[in-house]
């Protein structure tokens, strides 16, 4: 990790998790701006131009989500919102307004370093990366085409679309709104059961075992993931 | 009861605290009382039996089912100790085997028959005696007992029934029983279950029998049984109140009855009474013996009545009225019967002219009350005996004699039609038919009056000179004083007849009104259920509205209307008059001496722990006065209302108490639990990362390795655990919205395998799930935490190499999931209880836990509308089942 010059801004009002992101991102050879309050977070951005950003939902001045939104007006710089159990809501407000990824505080390190390279990757990565491979699993964008292990598999066409969401947005948590808009129309965002019952159908379709899933991951109650390999 | 009572209060707080100490090695006794056989005392003693018969070892030491089948019945099922068989004369008697019980010990022994008298040659002489030693032994007993076998009531029972009682026990072990439940049956029902031939009748009794089984001597016996049984309740209330240190006056040793008469001397000799109750510190009570010559009484004699008996009240009297035919003998019973010592009563100052021949009122009462002292004091120059002035006040009564006078004109034409039929003498009896007819319907005086006027047209129309006063033959005198003496003594036996019918009529009325508000009052509960009954019940009895007055909740705040009632505006004056009533215990108001001018009566409802309330009567108006049943039933039913408030009173304060016990002992449990789990973690936390930073311990790598993963698994717990008690807290306080969706049960499957991770590592979790299972309406999240819950318990209380197994089905309408283990199980009585906070269940390999896992699936189960039960599988291990709400999408859509 010595070439590693990603620069990260840590959004916190609690000084000891500053400190903590500081001293655990340094020694992995990150750049670390830090802020305490909403509207420094987006000055701090505005000035140093971080590659990653990571902002606790809960800010003495200003709702996160707001922060979100803000900053999402001017930059797509990847932001992973940190925040308490039980605030799912918030959460959701917060992917819904443009976040990329979300931790649950408290987090252990290993967990917030592969949140912050699988965030960068997708930021720094060729706009359409045609082809996702993990664990016997090839999803080819370009080529419409799905296998498991060499095996052609046949899905509907809404379960291709919601596969195709996942596949571009690897590794972060798409919410169902956002899954059932892309896939089935702006009309049926409120209708989650269409969207359980797809994903249902398509694991059984992708998934080795599908009580216990490999590549599609369930964020309960905020949407799914498509796993990294 | 009296023993205690003179005792001084020290010792009798001594007495307590021994008993206390003692208690747990004496048994409870509990007695079923009943006024006589054949009301289904040992019935109900076996039945109390059989209801907790499976939770307590119990054996029948002695019952007599007399062949009773629905009493045999209940019998099945218990162990029965064998009767000894006692040689006496030649003849075997059956008894209870008291050393067989002794040696089986059981937590509880049935013995019939408390009063019973054992065969010669037995242990003990009484069958109460083998009972006390088993209640000495530890053992607890059900007895069974007549009310009419207690010592104290023999001579009261003797004078009721005619029947000497031969087998009696101390009135002590009434006292000393626990618990005494009163087995009733009304007495008609049982001269009928006598008849059907239902009813034992034991020794004597078929001597007895029509003596004994009278209606009115099974009413009085029914009366003594409940007194006795009230007695007792007020005896608890009153242990409870000491043991509460709720302040009461205590218990005075002489106790003085003054007996009250219409006069005006009345007064005099209650302040005689009540000088002498302060000098000798005594109770004291004015009695007045209602006569059936009640209704002779003037309306000024019944307020000179009314006047005395509120003197008395205000000098800090209690007062009764009683009934009776001769005054003596009434208050002489009433003495005996409520254990008063001392009698005061009035010197006669001239004889009473309808008791020529006997003994004044004072005189017998000092003749028959041998061991009560007497106390005569002069009267006022009034005469002290009751007057009664028949002529004058019956002159109202015109109606009577006007009959009188058209009687004795039929009477007399009809003798004149029959007079060459009949000899005089003879028709003499149309005239002797007319009085008693004139007795009869209108009392006394007319009676007299048709009498006097019977002999003067007898003479004047029929006897030889007819139309003259003259008579022929001086033998028609005779005949005119043989009317006279026979009509005037028909008239006064009638008109007597007629009273007493009349004023036990009255007092059955009284008594089944009281009867019924007594009853009503007892099967109520809760304070403001009884407040109402009260109120109904008042303005039922007292035709008028009523409003019940109660203590504000802090100290000298004014009373307070407790009941609303539309129909009264209650202003300041009413609240005054109430207050006043309320702190002189007396009552005020409406045709009183204080405030008479007020809307409304206002009456305190007293008890022995002083006034609990007022209650007030509406007048409907300025005319309407109380009638005297109104006004006599006034003095019972406060004390029915006010003893059913304390009842209410003291059950809420004690369902208080055991609230806020219930709600310490969770907050021990909370603090100690709470207290212990957030800091084992940290100390390992501390601990470790303090030797990390100490380089001098020379930690080797493998070492410093050990203690990081251990403070990180330390942390992660009591991350769990912080995570858990919030959940807990937000769950309790309601605060939890459910974001409800419809849930794929096999994603949420998915998601708590993958949370639960590497705490099930190596285990084998087998997951049946229907391919077509309706989803849930559910929050996603909320219920992953269920199922990772259900499944930490699982592998922490199974061992491993033994699967776990998730399943689920539709039962419409709702989708029940389960998980289940092949642990050891959890105990019967846990069942319940291990969904409570903080509830663990002992294990004994003692597993790590907070106890909260549970009680969060119930909470956030319930919130869904769905139910979480435990059970035990049939080959061992635990088997946690919850429902959830099917989404109201129906099927799963597969396309």
């Amino acid at each position: 990790m010595t070439e590693n010059e990603t620069r990260v801004l840590v959004v916190d009002d609690e000084q000891s998790i500053r400190r903590f992101l500081h001293l655990t991102l340094s020694a992995q050879n990150y750049t670390v701006f830090q802020a305490a309050t909403g509207r420094e977070a987006v000055e701090s951005a505005a000035q140093h131009k971080p590659d990653v950003i990571i902002l606790d939902l809960g800010l003495p001045d200003m709702d996160g989500v707001e922060v979100t939104r803000l900053l999402r007006q001017w930059t797509q710089t990847p932001i992973i919102v940190l925040s308490v159990r039980g605030s799912e809501t918030d959460k959701i407000a917060a992917l819904d307004a443009g976040a990329d990824d979300y931790l649950t505080k408290p987090f252990s390190t290993g967990e917030l370093l592969a949140r912050l390279r699988a965030a960068v990757r997708r930021a720094t990565r060729a706009p359409e990366e045609p082809v996702f491979v993990s664990d016997g699993l090839e999803i080819d964008i370009a080529r419409r085409t799905v296998q498991l292990n060499g095996n052609d598999v046949q899905l509907t066409p809404t379960e291709y679309n919601l596969l195709k969401l996942l596949v571009v947005n690897a590794g972060k948590v798409v919410t169902q709104r956002q899954l059932l808009r892309e896939a089935c129309g702006p009309g049926y965002e409120q209708d989650f059961h269409i969207l359980h019952v797809n994903i249902s159908n398509m694991r059984r379709k992708i998934e080795p075992d599908p009580t216990r899933p490999q590549f599609v991951i369930t964020e309960p109650g905020v949407g799914y993931r498509l796993k990294l390999g | 009861m009296p023993a205690n009572e003179n005792k001084p209060e020290r010792d009798e707080v001594l007495d307590r605290v021994k008993a206390g100490k003692e208690k747990p090695q004496r048994g409870k006794l509990k007695i079923f009382l009943g006024y006589c056989a054949g009301v289904g005392k040992t019935y109900a003693m076996l039945e109390a039996a059989s209801e907790i018969k499976n939770d307590v070892d119990l054996v029948a030491g002695f019952v007599e089912t007399h062949g009773r089948k629905e009493t045999e019945a209940l019998l099945e099922g218990l162990v029965i100790i064998p009767r000894r068989q006692v040689e006496y004369r030649g003849i075997t008697i059956p008894e209870m085997d008291l050393d067989t019980i002794l040696a089986r010990h059981p937590v509880l022994a049935l013995v019939d028959e408390m009063a019973h008298t054992n065969a010669a040659g037995s242990r003990h002489v009484k069958r109460f005696q083998d009972i006390q030693e088993l209640l000495n032994a530890g053992i607890d007993v059900y007895t069974t007992l007549n009310v009419q076998h207690l010592e104290s009531l023999r001579d009261l029972v003797a004078q009721i029934t005619t029947v000497w009682m031969r087998e009696t026990v101390p009135d002590s072990v009434i006292d000393e029983a626990s618990e005494i439940e009163l087995v009733d049956l009304p007495p008609d029902e049982l001269l009928k279950r006598l008849k059907e031939g239902k009813v034992y009748l034991a020794e004597q009794a078929a001597l007895a029998t029509d003596q004994f089984f009278r209606k009115g001597n099974l009413l009085a016996l029914r009366e003594l049984a409940m007194r006795i049984a009230a007695e007792r309740i007020d005896e608890q209330a009153r242990e409870y109140k000491d043991t509460h240190a709720i302040r009461e006056p205590w218990p005075i040793k002489e106790r003085i009855l003054v007996c009250v008469s219409p006069s005006s001397s009345g007064a005099h000799f209650v302040r005689a009474a009540r000088r002498l109750a302060s000098q000798l510190d005594a109770e004291w009570l004015a009695l007045y013996v209602e006569t059936p010559e009640i209704s002779q009484l003037s309306p000024d004699q019944r307020q000179q009545l009314n006047d005395t008996m509120r003197l008395a009240v205000r000098l800090g009297a209690k007062t009764a009225t009683i009934q009776g035919t001769s005054i003596a003998r009434s208050v002489i019973e009433y003495a005996r019967q409520n254990n008063w010592t001392k009698i005061v009563i009035g010197k006669p100052q001239k004889q009473n002219r309808w008791r020529l021949f006997g003994l004044s009122v004072a005189n017998q009462i000092m003749r028959g009350a041998d061991d009560i002292d007497v106390y005569v004091v002069s009267g006022t120059g009034e005469s002290a005996e009751r007057q009664f002035a028949p002529g004058l006040y019956v002159l109202g009564k015109w109606r009577g004699y006007l009959a009188g006078l058209v009687l004795v004109g039929v009477s007399t034409f009809l003798g004149h039609l029959l007079r060459n039929v009949f000899d005089p003498s003879n028709i003499i009896m149309i005239y002797l038919l007319s009085v008693v007819g004139v007795a009869t319907f209108w009392g006394l005086g007319p009676s007299i009056m048709t009498a006097l006027l019977s002999v003067v047209a007898f003479d004047f129309f029929l006897i030889p000179p007819t139309l003259t006063f003259a008579v022929r033959d001086t033998q028609y005198l005779f005949t005119f004083a043989g009317l006279l003496l026979v009509g005037g003594t028909l008239s006064y036996l009638s008109a007597r007849v007629r009273r007493q019918a009349e004023t036990a009529q009255q007092r059955e009325h009284e008594m089944v009104t009281l009867y019924s508000t007594a009853r009503t009052l007892a099967l109520t509960g809760g304070m403001k259920q009884i407040l109402d009954s009260i109120t109904v019940n008042a303005k039922e009895i007292f035709e008028r509205e009523a409003v019940i007055f109660l203590p504000g909740n802090k100290k000298n705040e004014p009373l307070v209307p407790a009941s609303n009632n539309p129909k009264t505006q209650i202003d300041e004056n009413d609240i005054a008059a109430a207050t006043w009533s309320y702190e002189h215990k007396s009552p005020a108001g409406f045709s009183t001496d204080t405030l008479p001018n007020a809307r409304a009566r206002f009456v305190p409802m007293v008890t022995s722990a002083g006034t609990l309330g007022v209650l007030a009567l509406w007048n409907k108006d300025k005319e309407t006065p109380f009638t005297p049943e109104q006004e006599r039933l006034l003095e019972a039913f406060p004390s029915l209302a006010a003893v059913a408030i304390e009842r209410a009173k003291l059950t809420e304060e004690s369902r208080n108490a055991q609230i806020l016990q219930a709600s310490e002992k969770l907050q021990t449990a909370l603090l100690n639990s709470v207290s212990h789990d957030l800091r084992t973690p940290l100390v390992s936390v501390i601990g470790a990362l303090s030797s990390l930073r100490e380089k001098g311990a020379n930690l080797k790598g493998p070492e410093s390795e050990e203690l990081v993963k251990m403070a990180l698994e330390e942390a992660e717990r009591l991350n769990h655990l912080i995570g858990n008690l919030l959940d807990v807290s937000r769950i309790e306080a309601g605060a939890v919205i459910l974001a409800k969706q419809p849930v794929d049960i096999q994603d949420i499957v998915g998601v708590a395998l993958a949370q639960l991770g590497k705490r099930a590592e190596g285990r084998k979790i087998d997951v049946f799930l229907p391919k077509n299972l309706h989803y849930v309406s559910a929050d996603s999240g909320l219920i992953v935490q269920v199922l990772v819950n259900l499944l930490d318990n699982a592998v922490k209380y199974s061992p491993e190499g033994f699967p776990i197994e998730i399943s689920a089905r539709d039962i419409e309408p709702f989708v029940e999931i389960e998980v289940a283990d092949f642990g050891t199980g959890i105990p019967k009585n846990d069942l319940e209880r291990i969904f409570d906070k903080f509830y663990r269940v002992h294990h004994p390999d003692n597993v790590a836990g907070s106890g909260l896992g549970l009680s969060i699936a119930r909470g956030i189960v319930e919130a869904h509308g769905g139910r979480i039960t435990a059970a035990n599988r049939s080959g061992g291990g635990t088997i946690i089942k919850f429902t959830l709400p099917m989404s109201r999408n129906p099927d799963r859509g597969d396309t």
